[in-house]
């Protein structure tokens, strides 16, 4: 048998038994001792809970200072990309809310936005729709900014952020489930629109659950804004100064951290992001404290224009929320009743009984879809981590040729070598966790 | 496991039983092993609005060694399949193992190249738990649907008859091609 050095064994009567007390730490050290060089590779990941999900980390160790840092991705490759090949457009959108799965409206959106440049209609988009999508787009984020924290801080040790995050995140998650049917991986932005409007009392506690927000922010800021514990192990760690972050690709909030007030919503706007007052946050100290700051004050510019934003819904209301070309738009209301989201009654009623056209039009665009022009487009928003952009290809049919992410996890996430190489090995768990990789969206 | 697995069959084995099952559903130590959109799902349990601390199992080791309960939370890659076995691997027995969501228990809709469908072809899964992503509150039935599960597992010789029990219905079976219902 071979020798196991985790677990030798010997026979007794009774059976094989194994001991588990650990290898034979002399025959370790001569046997390092042999070696010329004393470094030691550290394998960290896939499974392990301080790495933000299946991200491998191998490092190289001397002492504790780490002299090389390098990813190991792909643990979470689900062929999403080539999946959307084989489905219609409209289908691809169930698919990409799926990536960044912490970001799932920041998927459908880039996604959307770069099959209505394709399809030639971004300007027929109705307001309502637009307007909706950037509450859903703010919501989402202050709900991935709060896993953020919540993981971050247990990554360093800190227990307590995740209960204050996610409680605030469960109110974010309650207005998605009552506005989409779902509280994660919504499909509700939709080619030409969005799924289903509003309901008719959700703005009311969109309003009140802002209100509610703004105040519980306040725990996780008292709690960690100027804790010695929490300044030590995040000040002047992972550190990655502007020119660092231009050079790798960086976007979102590591280069804001970095005095760049790059933001996709005020430099390029989309979705009528130019018709709302916020603030682009950032600081200057390009370090995982900088980051966490930039984080917390985009919570409270997210508020802002969520709050905009119901009032908008409230000018807005009753106005369309799909573009009006019928070969485009789904054929039906939907609606969410108790068995889940569906065909509204009256739009059954009418295809099953009443209109054979009708029920050919749905046949037609629910089963084979719309085609879309041939060409290239792409499009980007903000997400919670940076320029998520879409580059699709159209061969004219009612498929996609090829739907290509630029997910910002993944561009961030090569700047780990330049932020943990020469640092200590406790200072990697804190960039990585200033990074924010999605482990979903990096693979894809 | 150990001695229990020698007791003649009996009421002595039975009452092993009871009080086995009943010490081993309540102390339930989950791994701290998350793959996808599930596993925000399976954190989200364990705080403050679903507390999963109510079924004394709210502490997630970080170690497999430490751990008898695996929670495959998400999509599991081909790549990341022979990780997961190695961690089954180093979970000390009695252990168990719950699908968490579609692409856990079937692939879900990732039928492609990457995707292993269902992570029974890894591992020997005790509870499948449909949903994408299952809310919290599934994931709480599903565990409690495991204790009794657990609660009522048979050991030593009882465990061997029904192993051969199970064994001659499945050889006694029908197989499936001659099987006739509504769709043949």
């Amino acid at each position: 048998m071979s020798f196991d050095p985790y677990a030798s064994s010997r026979e007794t009567t009774e059976g094989r038994v194994y001991s588990v007390t650990g290898g034979d730490w002399d025959e370790l050290s001569t046997e390092i001792g042999a070696t010329k060089e004393e470094r030691v590779v550290v394998n960290m990941g896939p499974q392990h809970p301080s790495t933000h999900g299946v991200l491998r980390l191998i490092l190289e160790l001397e002492g504790e200072t780490v002299t090389e840092a390098r990813c190991g991705i792909g643990y979470l490759h689900t062929g999403i990309e080539k999946n959307t090949e084989y489905r219609t457009w409209t289908q691809g959108v169930t698919y990409v809310t799926r990536m960044d799965y912490l970001a799932p409206i920041f998927n459908e959106t880039a996604y959307c936005m770069s099959v209505e440049k394709l399809l030639g209609i971004t300007d027929q988009i109705p307001e309502r729709a637009q307007v909706i999508r950037v509450m859903m787009m703010e919501l989402n984020r202050i709900s991935s900014h709060m896993v953020c924290f919540g993981t971050g801080g247990l990554e360093l040790g800190a227990l307590t952020p995740i209960f204050f995050a996610f409680r605030d995140r469960e109110t974010v998650l309650d207005i998605f489930e009552e506005v989409s049917g779902l509280r994660m991986n919504m499909a509700y932005i939709r080619p030409g629109g969005v799924a289903q409007d509003v309901p008719a009392d959700a703005v009311s506690r969109i309003r009140e659950a802002c209100r509610d927000m703004r105040k519980s922010f306040k725990d996780n800021e008292t709690l960690l804004v100027g804790n010695s514990i929490w300044m030590k192990r995040t000040k002047d760690v992972g550190y990655l100064d502007l020119a660092g972050c231009m050079t790798l690709g960086v976007t979102g909030p590591i280069l804001r951290a970095a005095g760049m007030p790059w933001d996709l919503r005020k430099s390029q706007p989309y979705s009528g992001y130019e018709n709302y007052n916020f603030d682009v946050i950032t600081t200057d100290t390009s370090d995982a404290y900088g980051r966490f700051l930039v984080r917390l004050g985009e919570l409270e510019q997210s508020l802002r224009i969520i709050e905009q934003c119901c009032d908008f819904l409230d000018k807005l209301n009753g106005a369309p929320v799909m573009v009006a070309d019928k070969k485009i738009a789904w054929p039906a209301q939907l609606s969410v009743s108790a068995d889940g989201m569906g065909n509204s009654l009256a739009h059954i009623r009418e295809i099953m009984g009443e209109s054979m056209e009708a029920l050919i039009h749905h046949f037609k665009i629910v089963t084979e879809g719309f085609r879309v022009p041939a060409g290239q487009a792409y499009a980007a928003v903000e997400s919670p981590r940076g320029e998520t952009g879409v580059h699709t290809v159209s061969d004219g049919g009612t498929r996609p040729y090829r739907v290509h992410f630029r997910e910002p996890s993944f561009n961030n996430l090569q700047s780990t070598a330049a932020m943990c190489e020469g640092g200590m090995i406790a200072d990697v768990i804190s960039a990585v966790a200033s990074i924010d990789p999605v482990m979903g969206g990096v693979d894809r | 496991m150990g001695l229990e697995e020698k007791l003649p069959s009996g009421i002595m084995l039975t009452t092993v039983e009871k009080l086995a099952g009943y010490i081993r559903k309540t102390s339930l130590w989950p791994a701290s092993f998350g793959l996808a959109c599930c596993a925000i799902e399976m954190m989200a349990t364990t705080t403050a609005k679903y507390d999963l601390s109510r079924f004394g199992m709210e502490v997630f080791r970080g170690s497999p060694r430490q751990a008898d309960l695996m929670i495959v939370a998400g999509r599991l890659s081909n790549k990341m399949a022979p990780v997961l076995r190695q961690i089954y691997d180093q979970m000390a027995g009695p252990k168990w193992v719950l699908a968490m969501g579609a692409c856990a228990s079937s692939g879900g809709m990732f039928n492609n190249y990457a995707i292993v469908q269902g992570v029974d072809h890894i591992v020997p899964v005790d509870i499948y738990l449909p949903g994408c992503p299952p809310r919290p509150e599934m994931l709480i039935d599903a565990i409690i649907k495991l204790h009794e599960q657990i609660s009522d597992t048979k050991l030593g010789s009882n465990r061997a008859q029904i192993i051969r029990e199970v064994e001659a219905a499945a050889l006694a079976a029908k197989p499936v091609h001659q099987i006739t219902g509504l769709l043949a």
